[in-house]
């Protein structure tokens, strides 16, 4: 394996403050890039589906499972990223978020909502001083195909409006064509536009097609100043999987110890029911660690999925199976 | 004018592509079947055994690693060779084994067919004992053949070349090596044939023939702890035991005795070679 | 923090009698001996029930009614043959969950094991070879290749269910009758098989079970009417059933200890290569003849290596094999735990290095924590000897050949491991490995179709695939 040591990351075992300038080092061309990210431990596909499989038969009864709900639900990015989309269905959306069951307020709110750029102010309005986050897809999201510039002006526009975190998406096209360059500058780029705002950085996994693509695109994420990295848009299929979001939880796991700096992950898509949630929080406690079991380090991407968390939470309080009709559609 | 004085040969051991006497120095008498004199072969003793052991051992890694089709073409090459001497071998089995010439003739040819017959497994073999197993899981699982390694042979007392052509061509065409005991009573085809055996391209080591006593010999192969296989072919009822259960020491795997006669110009079959062979099955992952 | 709250299993679906006879021609019978064994939860050394000693009238009880049964099962169309043995499948899937649960209580494994692995490798097995029944004459035997007669057979206890299909369903098959000793520790799912096959109305005396310990397997082993000996087990036993059957015209296969080597490369996926060596030693409390107890990893990753593998090993989750979050249940028996701490001592006075993680040990019951011992050397005694045990001995190597030159550095060979991401120097591994299986880029993976068994001391004889039918039948 090619360590961080050899392009410089990392000047002696802890000392964390070194590896702010280096990192230039490694992506001074689209060849050392290139020899960095293949440098990397491959990813046996058998061998991590196994693992992620063998984690989902994990069996989380009575109290663990009350907390791991309301873990959940604390983790969601409530999220509508439709062409439909309105200013009333984003704030509907927004009242659900600081309430998720407006008969129990016992019920945490959500971490954040996520929506288009153009409804970032309207979304930050409806959440007032709640604590909810809003953030905004940018960079052309879903594809991603558009010139540098507007990527960055559609960044500039959703943080001006008042977006505390970007959902960027990277270049797949320029990916895969091996110009992890370009993608990288264009990670920083976005990165230096969102200012104070946290940026996720979507690899588009389903598009990636291999695990080790996965952990490569991680990398270079992390590399370019990625505070989270994100599973996909969840207009692509297959979206988010556990598979996949294992290999980002090693990548965040091996980028902490190797480079020193803690990075959270984002599955999106695909994840509609309370054991698919309780199934990523496995996944986080038994590969990143516990440390990554928090809304600050772990999100999940998701719209329909907090109504079955609720339905789950009222049946463990109740003890009686719980309806939809129950729950807002919001 | 008196007829002229023959050469006579020296019958000496095959040890390591070498022809050594044995390190004890001791010889036996050996007789025809009217019981004339014919030779003094070498007596081998418990240290040539041992020597045969290590010589075949360090044959070993080279001639498993032989491919298949060069086995077969050595094989092959030793049934050529073998031809090319056929009447000093008709001559000896005559000698030895009471035989007159027409059926020594039989018996030589269908040494040399057997030979002919082995060398053409080398490379079929493992098609027919591997395998392609179909898992229930993401995983290519194939099985293959691998030699046991270093076989002892005690060979058939009667069938001096064609007995122990046969028991001998089964065990080095899948890439063992291994020490032979021949036939104590005709023990002089079996040094002929080491002669043809040295001259045929086949490394030395990987066959190795010890003249003397079975009882005396076999049983310090069979527990012999870097032997792994014993072909007791030759071994009558007491022996057989006790080499069964020295054998049992290092897990051997352990030819028995036939329950019946064997006819050695019968269709062997494959058994000879599969009781010295190991299944290996190797496993991977098929994915992306 | 996410802790997880206890996950038990419920005992309940099994019903355990307080003592057991034995099953002989399709009946449950007294011993004729007084010998009375008790078999214990080795989790809460709870007595779960008393099992019958079988001496030697017994075992002859069971080999005459397996030798009568012989002449109708071994005449019956295979098709017919394929029929039971499918039906015994078929109730094994129906009654997978009560039989989990009831060896995970005799024997000690996880219920995620017994559930996941064992219950479904069982039922596959059978499923597997009722297949044969009725094709044995395309199976590169022989035009009609015939059954043996009596197979005597003898499992150990760290698979109890899984060994004994392992050992019935071929031999049934091929046309052979049965009597199948279960190790005295773990006798249950062998009794309860015992009820499966009067379920699926088999012949009486095809299968008998026959409790009892090394007296028992002795007296079945030399029984002059036994044609087949089957043995799992230890090396030392299996040498002396090697010795004991010399001279007669049994057939043999035994299946032996292991020490194998997991050999990691440092263009190893490490990942898996870090959950490959976990699955290797501590999968079944390491109670595994080809568990990969000895880590051979490549000098150049050995400290990012180990790292992993200790991160990693202090994720385990030991305790209650019946909580279905268990990783690593209980040790079989007291003897075996014995052997386990006594050969970890030699280990730390011949100066490895020990390391466990933080693991809380229940009060009650045998328990040994995942342990590592890095600065092990070939000479080492737990370098050498089979542990059975969750105990991982690390050495470190610097070229492929050294590599194989240690990993065969052994008298056995059942198994081994290699992790490289590089498909040239996989197959040159695979193909100078002196062992019957190899695991490249996975490990401990068990299958009806895939040829299992050993080279060397390891012993002899394939089980499995239709390498595995050799062993039933005569040639």
């Amino acid at each position: 394996m090619v360590s961080l040591e050899s392009f410089g990351l990392v000047g002696d075992a802890g000392a964390v403050s070194t590896t702010t300038t280096p990192l230039a080092e490694v992506a001074a061309s689209n060849s050392t890039l290139r020899a960095f990210l293949h440098g990397l431990p491959g990813v046996d596909r058998v061998g991590a589906d196994a693992r992620a499989a063998m984690l989902g038969t994990r069996s989380i009864k009575t109290t663990s499972k009350k907390q791991a709900i309301d873990l959940a639900i604390r983790m969601v990015d409530l999220t509508t990223l439709e062409g439909a989309d309105t200013p009333g269905k984003v704030k509907a959306m927004c009242a659900k978020a600081i309430h998720p069951d407006p008969t129990d307020l016992s019920v945490p709110s959500v971490a954040a909502v996520c929506v288009y750029p153009d409804l970032v102010a309207t979304a930050v309005q409806a959440l007032g001083g709640s604590g909810v986050k809003v953030a905004s897809v940018a960079t052309a999201f879903p594809s991603g195909r558009s010139s540098l510039e507007v990527k960055v002006a559609d960044t500039a526009l959703a943080v001006a409006d008042g977006a505390s975190e970007i959902d960027m998406v990277i270049d797949r096209g320029a990916f895969l064509s091996g110009d992890y360059l370009k993608v990288f500058e264009q990670i920083a780029a976005v990165k230096a536009a969102c200012g104070s705002a946290h940026l996720k950085v979507i690899l588009e996994t389903g598009e990636l097609s291999t695990y080790d693509n996965v952990r490569r695109a991680s990398w270079l994420a992390m590399i370019a100043g990625a505070d989270f990295i994100k599973t996909s848009t969840g207009k692509v299929s297959p979206a988010a999987t556990l598979p996949v979001t294992l290999v980002m939880l090693e990548a965040v796991r091996d980028f902490l110890r190797t480079a020193g700096r803690k990075v959270g992950v984002k599955p999106a898509g695909g994840i509609r029911t309370t054991k698919d949630a309780i199934k990523y929080l496995v996944l986080v406690n038994e590969t990143a660690g516990p440390d990554w079991i928090d809304p600050d380090w772990f999100r999940l991407g998701a719209s329909s999925l907090v109504n079955d968390l609720l339905m789950q939470r009222q049946k463990m309080a109740t003890g009686r199976y719980a309806g939809p009709d129950y729950f807002t559609l919001d | 004018m008196s007829e002229r004085l023959a050469v006579r040969k020296t019958y000496k051991l095959f040890i390591g592509g070498a022809f050594p006497r044995s390190e004890s120095g001791r010889s036996y008498v050996v007789s025809s079947s009217k019981g004339e004199f014919l030779a003094n072969a070498s007596k081998a003793s418990r240290k040539d055994a041992r020597e045969a052991v290590a010589a075949a051992r360090k044959a070993f890694p080279g001639w498993s690693a032989a491919t298949a089709y060069n086995r077969g073409q050595i094989l092959y090459r030793v049934a050529e060779m073998l031809e090319g001497r056929r009447s000093q071998f008709v001559a000896e089995l005559v000698d030895a084994d009471g035989v007159g010439v027409r059926k020594a003739g039989e018996l030589v040819d269908a040494a040399v067919d057997r030979l002919v017959w082995y060398a053409g497994w080398s490379d079929k073999i493992g098609a027919i004992r591997g395998s392609a197993n179909p898992v229930a899981g993401p995983y290519f699982n194939l099985s293959s053949t691998e030699p046991t390694g270093v076989v002892a042979v005690v060979a058939p007392e009667a069938g001096p070349l064609l007995g122990l052509v046969s028991v001998i061509a089964p065990v080095i065409v899948t890439g063992n090596t291994c020490v032979v005991v021949a036939s104590e009573r005709a023990p002089l085809p079996s040094i002929t044939l080491a002669e043809v055996l040295a001259t045929s391209d086949l490394p030395g080591g990987v066959v190795n023939i010890l003249t003397g006593s079975a009882a005396e010999i076999a049983p310090w192969l069979a527990g012999h702890m870097d032997v792994n296989a014993i072909d007791l072919t030759g071994a009558d009822g007491e022996l057989a035991v006790t080499c069964e259960e020295a054998a049992a020491e290092n897990l051997k795997r352990v030819l028995r005795p036939p329950a019946a006669k064997v006819d050695w110009l019968a269709d062997p079959g494959t058994e000879r070679m599969t009781a010295f062979l190991e299944t290996k099955t190797v496993w991977h992952p098929i994915g992306t | 923090m996410f802790e997880y709250a206890p996950a038990p299993e419920s005992r309940a679906i099994v019903d355990i009698k307080p003592s057991y006879g034995l099953f002989i021609n399709g009946e449950w019978v007294e011993p004729l001996g007084e010998g009375r064994e008790k078999t214990v939860n080795p989790a809460s050394e709870e007595v779960l029930a008393e099992i019958a000693v079988a001496s030697e009238a017994d075992v002859d009880r069971a080999v005459q009614a397996a030798r009568k049964a012989f002449t109708g099962w071994s005449a019956m169309p295979g098709s017919e043959r394929a029929k039971y043995i499918f039906r015994i499948a078929r109730i094994i899937q129906e009654r997978a969950r009560e039989l989990a649960v009831l060896e995970s209580l005799d024997n000690g494994k996880p219920i995620r094991e017994s559930r996941d692995v064992d219950l479904p490798l069982v039922a596959a097995h059978f499923f597997y070879y009722a297949g044969w029944a009725d094709k044995l004459s395309y199976a590169g035997f022989g035009p009609s290749p015939q059954p043996l007669g009596v197979a005597g057979q003898i499992i150990p206890w760290n698979f109890p269910l899984l060994m004994l299909a392992w050992k019935i369903a071929p031999a049934l098959a091929c046309g052979n009758t049965v009597v199948l000793k279960p190790a005295e520790t773990t006798p249950l799912t062998a009794l309860a098989f015992a009820e499966i096959c009067r379920q699926a109305d088999l012949p009486p005396g095809v299968v008998n079970i026959v409790t009892g310990a090394g007296e028992t397997g002795g007296a079945l082993v030399r029984h002059p009417d036994v044609d087949k000996v089957a043995f799992t087990g230890s090396t030392e036993v299996g040498r002396l059933i090697a010795r004991s059957v010399a001279g007669s015209r049994k057939k043999v296969t035994l299946e032996l200890g292991g020490k194998a080597a997991n050999i990691v490369f440092e263009d190893a996926a490490l990942d898996q290569a870090v959950e490959g060596i976990v699955n290797g030693i501590f999968f079944n409390q390491g109670h595994v003849c080809c568990a990969g107890s000895r880590l051979l990893v490549q000098e150049s990753v050995a400290d990012e290596l180990l790292e992993a593998l200790k991160r990693r090993l202090s994720t385990l989750r030991l305790g209650d094999p019946l909580d279905k979050n268990t990783d690593i249940g209980a040790i079989n028996s007291a003897a075996q735990l014995a052997k386990i701490r006594e050969l970890s001592e030699a280990g730390e006075a011949e100066g490895a290095e020990r390391w466990s993680p933080a693991c809380p040990i229940p009060d009650k019951g045998f328990w040994f924590p995942p342990t590592i011992f890095t600065g092990v050397a070939q000479s080492h005694r737990i370098a050498r000897e089979e542990i059975f045990g969750p105990v991982l001995s690390v050495l470190t190597f610097r070229t492929p050949a050294e590599a194989i030159e240690k990993a065969n550095n052994t008298p056995y060979g059942l198994s081994a491991g290699v992790w490289t991401e590089k498909g040239s120097l996989m197959l040159w591994m695979a193909s100078r490995l002196r062992a019957g299986v190899v695991w490249s880029n996975t490990f401990n993976k068990f299958d009806p179709t895939s040829p299992f068994g050993g080279y060397k001391e390891s012993g002899y004889g394939r089980e499995g695939g239709r390498h595995g039918l050799e062993a039933y039948l005569a040639l």
